[in-house]
């Protein structure tokens, strides 16, 4: 049964479907593994950090961080391997403890402050971006084994080349499924995104919560700032500028609400996969610059801020004729 | 009326609650006994202390002074989380619960079943919906909350606060905004939660339903507690008369009605679903029209309704034989008609602008601001005004909010004597203002009367109603009731028509 609830999931489902059938239609080669293959390749980093912003953004926040904690990431880790001997596995989780924490310190200061989102994260992107400058403002080549090794998993489908960022990814967003719908923090984010106030006295930990949240953004950035740096192999202060709102173009075109308590981490998903289909286009294309990129997805944005606004319309009209059918009905109970 | 009746042991025992806020005492001494499976009213008009008892029971507020036994044990909450897990269970006029998640998320929510570490939904739908079925809904808990009525979403709520707490459970006005069958379906929930033995905390100002779901009531007045009662030893005026304190003395008042003009208006069905049950009333010029009834029967409302403020759903009205359309106040203005709100502070004064301005506002309105109002025929109305109603001021510059309640008062009725209305309604006039400027209001209200003006006017005060009204309509919960006139006109008569049980 279809409810009502996962009607933007599935219209995202649909503008993904119609998307990819008409860049086939105009260029078939379109429909190849290969192609496939590469849009989870080339995605990865934002996929992860997306789901951590579609958590945020479920309960209601917003998270402006996450680009500048991604390069901070590269550059951490570009500039460990360089200058000492640390394995990158133990550099790997030395930097994800730091972003984790980074986050969980934010959502502390947004809880226990009463401060916005906005300001607190805003905070947070300047911070970030100045450690990574601090760290180094060059590019910094990183140049190890292991990242070869890393680099060179692969499934091989066809010709094509799954590999294990995109694979990442893909675990990344399922995890995050199961969480949101399956656990009670998932369902404590709900709660939060529904109404703080109704939520705290509904026995909600508010607090737990909400520094659990930035912590689980800040710490998928520091996962997608390690994809960021395994795809790029170097680390630099200047990348990912701007991806944090990439991230949230992702989520409201996966269909969750801007204002919290609605939507789902597998809408965010083919918000994804529908942005990596835009720029595929055009590079098949090869004639349109690449700025029709964001001027495609700045139009699908305002279509699906109207389909949202539009659905809730449709939701309180409903409620009208609930009402009037449990009149109907209380009558027939009593 | 105290009756202490031997009785088990009450499941909560509150003695000598009180709690003082800066410059008032808002509970003195106040007792309260809930009885495991009884139904308690808590009874009393605004600013008697109901809310301020049920926040010191809740652990909202800190209690000042008292103790607070729950099954013989003294207990102190913190938090309503505290009292929750304590056994009392509150369940509030706007449903508390999340929109976005279905009813068995609602239901469940911060106590999932969980299978391997993982919430088991198929196992919690199941289980909403049999908890659910034990309330006679038989609703699809995968549902969002919001596909459901209110007053499906306040037994869902109850459903939530009975499993959770399982003791008391308070319901703060859960009528309010419910009609008459979902009232009965919330009704059949309470009778269930009271037959599983729990002590129901019952708070409305619909004293029908207080008659006809509660055991027992506690009276509330001024902080104090007046009196508590088995309901079915008393009768509904008993319970109206230890509300308001009045001593039911005939008071029969000689007026000088005048001669009643022409038809202003006549109201056909006027009516909103949900807020105001249908009624038809015709005023004449020259005729005040008090509307009396306990708080919540439905005086603001009609007010509102007349003025446009809220759009009707049916009903039609004429004026002067005339079918008008009030789709908001712009068009009841426009019709020379004015309301002077009954909370002056929200929906009357603009509290940072001089006096001046807030007299010249609704004149100014009227005309549009394309045409301002000169300088000089704004200073001139505001004087005669202020000089006309005594407005004590030191300036007309001075901004309003530092005038006294009284004086607020009158400045709001210069603000729409200024715009020289035909019809007037006032909605409780003299509240919280001292007794001088009553007295004066009273005249006022008199004289715009004598000088050919039609006024409705809403009020608490029956003394005050008895005193220029040339008619009473009466209000119950949200319907007219009856309508008196002449030497019908006392407070003994309006208190016997707010209190008649009928078989409604």
């Amino acid at each position: 049964m279809i409810r009502s609830t996962h009607l933007p999931l599935l219209i995202t489902l649909a503008t993904f479907v119609l998307a990819y059938a008409l860049c086939a239609s105009a260029y078939p080669a379109m429909l190849s593994w290969r192609v496939i293959a590469n849009l989870l390749t080339d995605n990865a980093f934002l996929g992860i950090a997306a789901v951590g912003m579609t958590f945020v953004i479920l309960s209601g926040g917003i998270d402006l961080s996450i680009g500048s904690v991604i390069a901070f990431t590269g550059v951490f880790l570009a500039v460990i391997l360089r200058d000492t001997s640390i394995h990158p596995l133990v550099a790997f989780a030395l930097v994800l403890t730091l972003t984790t924490g980074f986050g969980a310190a934010m959502g502390a200061t947004i809880h226990y402050l009463e401060m916005p989102p906005f300001i607190v994260t805003l905070a947070g992107m300047f911070l970030a971006r100045g450690a990574a400058y601090v760290l180094s403002t060059e590019s910094v080549p990183i140049t190890h084994e292991f990242y070869d090794t890393l680099q060179g998993l692969y499934w091989k489908v066809d010709g094509a080349r799954f590999r294990l960022i995109g694979g990442l990814m893909v675990l990344t967003f399922l995890v995050g499924i199961i969480t949101a719908h399956r656990t009670r923090f998932g369902q404590n984010v709900y709660a939060l995104g529904g109404g703080e106030q109704a939520a705290k006295l509904m026995g909600v930990p508010v607090a737990r919560t909400t520094i659990g949240i930035y912590a689980v953004s800040g710490g998928l950035a520091g996962l997608s700032g390690i994809v960021f740096s395994l795809y790029t192999s170097a680390g630099y202060s200047l990348a990912t500028v701007g991806v944090e709102l990439d991230a949230i173009a992702a989520v409201v075109i996966g269909g969750t609400l801007l204002t919290g308590g609605y939507g789902f981490v597998a809408g965010t998903f083919f918000g994804i996969l529908i942005m990596g289909l835009i720029q595929t286009y055009i590079v098949f294309d090869g004639t349109l610059s690449s700025w029709w990129t964001k001027i495609v997805i700045g139009g699908l944005l305002f279509a699906f801020i109207l389909l949202q606004k539009g659905l809730t319309w449709a939701a309180q009209k409903r409620a009208a004729q609930a009402r009037r059918r449990t009149a109907t009905g209380s009558a027939a109970l009593s | 009326m105290k009756d202490t009746p031997t009785h088990p042991m009450p499941v909560l025992h509150a003695r000598g609650i009180s709690k003082f806020f800066p410059g008032t005492i808002a509970l003195d001494d106040v007792d309260l006994r809930l009885m495991p499976g009884e139904v308690h009213a808590l009874l009393g008009e605004n600013g008697a202390g109901k809310s301020t008892l049920i926040k010191c029971l809740t652990g909202a507020y800190r209690r000042d002074a008292g103790t607070l036994m729950l099954d013989g044990q003294d207990v102190a909450p913190g938090s309503t989380a505290d009292s929750q897990l304590l056994g009392i269970g509150t369940v509030y006029q706007e449903v508390n619960l999340l929109p976005n998640l279905t009813v068995a998320e609602n239901l469940y929510l911060g106590r999932q079943p969980m299978r391997r570490g993982f919430i088991a939904r198929r196992r919690m739908n199941a289980q909403a919906r049999d908890v659910l079925a034990g309330y006679g809904l038989d609703i699809d808990p995968a549902e969002p909350l919001t596909a459901y009525s209110v007053a499906i979403q306040q037994v869902v709520a109850i459903a939530r606060a009975v499993e959770m707490s399982g003791k008391v459970l308070i319901l703060d006005e859960p009528t309010a905004s419910l009609d008459r069958d979902e009232v009965q379906l919330l009704f059949g929930v309470i009778r269930q939660v009271k037959a599983r033995g729990l002590a129901v905390v019952f708070i409305t100002h619909f004293l029908d339903q207080v008659f006809e779901i509660s055991d027992r009531a506690t009276v509330l007045r001024n902080g104090r507690v007046v009196g508590e009662c088995l309901l079915r030893d008393v009768t509904q005026r008993d319970v109206v008369t230890m509300m308001l304190g009045r001593q039911l003395e005939a008071q029969v008042k000689t007026r000088d009605t005048g001669r009643p003009g022409k038809t202003l208006l006549d109201i056909k069905g006027l009516g909103k679903r949900g807020m105001i049950a249908p009624f038809s009333l015709t005023i004449r010029e020259g005729e005040v029209v008090g509307l009396a009834g306990l708080l919540g029967s439905g005086r603001t409302e009609t007010a509102n309704l007349i003025f446009g403020a809220v759009p009707a759903d049916h009903g039609q009205v004429l004026l002067r034989g005339r079918e008008i359309g009030l789709r908001n106040p712009r068009d009841a203005v426009a019709h020379r008609f004015a309301l002077c709100p009954e909370d002056r502070k929200i929906d009357g004064i603009v509290g940072d602008l001089s006096v001046r301005d807030n007299i010249i506002l609704a004149l100014q309105a009227r005309q549009g601001w394309m045409r301002p109002i000169p300088r000089a025929k704004i200073e001139e109305i505001a004087q005669s005004y202020v000089r006309a109603l005594d407005i004590r001021l030191a300036s007309l510059d001075m901004p309003i909010r530092l005038l006294s309640g009284g004086n607020q008062q009158k400045a709001l009725l210069a603000r729409w004597l200024a715009t020289n209305p035909d019809f007037l309604i006032l909605d409780e006039p003299t509240r919280g203002i001292d007794v001088g400027a009553h007295a004066e209001i009273i005249a006022l209200i008199e004289q715009l009367r004598a000088d050919g003006m039609a006024l409705l006017v809403a009020s608490s005060e029956l003394e005050e109603l008895v005193a220029y009204s040339t008619r009473v309509i009466v209000l119950r919960d949200r319907e007219q009731v009856s309508e008196l006139t002449g030497d019908q006109i006392t407070p003994d008569n309006i208190i016997n028509a707010i209190a008649t049980e009928d078989a409604a």
